[in-house]
């Protein structure tokens, strides 16, 4: 659960509107396999991570970067109830994929940085402070059912 | 942790352009530090930390400056930040998780600044720099 004012729905909303959804999952995605390589330990399947160019052209890492920020929009619309609208997910992160939550922590500060390179002076302090409140909720609520 | 040579490579070539905004992006750093983690104030009750602040500027500068310097001798950063490791230690004490906040404060301000330079590799090999600087400022803490 996140507790945003109008006004910082509105920010969300405004500033999101301006991220191609289709286009940046996949850098979100590589940017945290490049930054962080322990995380590729849950893509062993995915073929060629050798490089930072290696990852960042992976067709699979840019699909399932895209699945991914498409599911974080889709909680967008539930600002109000994010752990509902995150609990199946949270379920198969946990008993399924064993991803330890400290990897949407580290996802969320990864889409902070994308959004800043492509929002630019845009993406201002304030609406970097929104998004990450909403960024902590999404992280906490794919940690709510872990057990 | 150490860098590689890649990773100097990377670091040094973007101070140069970080280091012709250096007071804005110290300023713009804070201000997102301020404005996304609010708790990190407590530590500035004695400043005014409004948006333009004189205070907030100068501090702002302080900081890329002390990262400038780490740049400078990136091979013995220890050396070269021993007495802010010091001050940090037994007298600022800031709870070793806030550097991670600025250290985040501060990539973002550069991926908006420099969105074609702030490249994958250069956004890891920053990531790990800050991550070294933190380290070492927090080396004496106990």
């Amino acid at each position: 659960m996140v507790h945003l004012t109008a006004g910082e729905k509105s920010l969300v909303a405004s500033t999101w509107s301006k991220v191609n959804v289709d286009a940046v999952g996949g850098e979100v995605l590589g940017r945290l396999l490049v930054v962080y390589p322990w995380t590729q330990r849950f893509f062993d399947s995915f073929g060629d991570l050798s490089s930072a160019s290696a990852i960042m052209g992976n067709a699979k890492v840019q699909a399932h970067g895209k699945k991914v920020l498409k599911s974080f929009a889709e909680g967008l619309n539930h600002l109000d109830d994010l752990k509902g609208a995150f609990a199946q997910l949270s379920e198969l992160h946990c008993d399924k994929l064993h991803v330890d939550p400290e990897n949407f922590r580290l996802l969320g500060n990864v889409l902070m940085c994308v959004m800043a390179r492509h929002l630019g002076a845009d993406f201002t302090p304030e609406a970097q402070a929104v998004c990450q409140k909403v960024v902590a909720g999404v992280a906490t609520a794919l940690a709510h059912k872990y057990h | 942790m150490s860098l590689t040579k890649a990773e100097r490579t990377i670091i040094l070539s973007m101070w140069s352009k970080i280091s012709t905004q250096a007071d804005s992006i110290g300023t713009e750093t804070l201000e997102r530090l301020f404005a996304g983690y609010p708790q990190t104030k407590t530590y500035f009750p004695h400043f005014d930390l409004h948006p333009g602040s004189a205070q907030l500027r100068a501090h702002g500068s302080k900081v890329v400056a002390a990262v400038g310097d780490a740049v400078k001798n990136i091979d013995n950063i220890s050396l070269a930040l021993s007495k802010l490791s010091e001050l940090h230690a037994y007298i600022l004490r800031v709870d070793p998780v806030n550097f991670k906040l600025l250290s985040h404060c501060l990539l973002v301000t550069m991926a908006a600044r420099f969105p074609a330079d702030f490249t994958a590799e250069a956004h890891a090999a920053w990531d790990k720099f800050l991550s070294v600087v933190s380290s070492v400022l927090t080396e004496k803490y106990r």
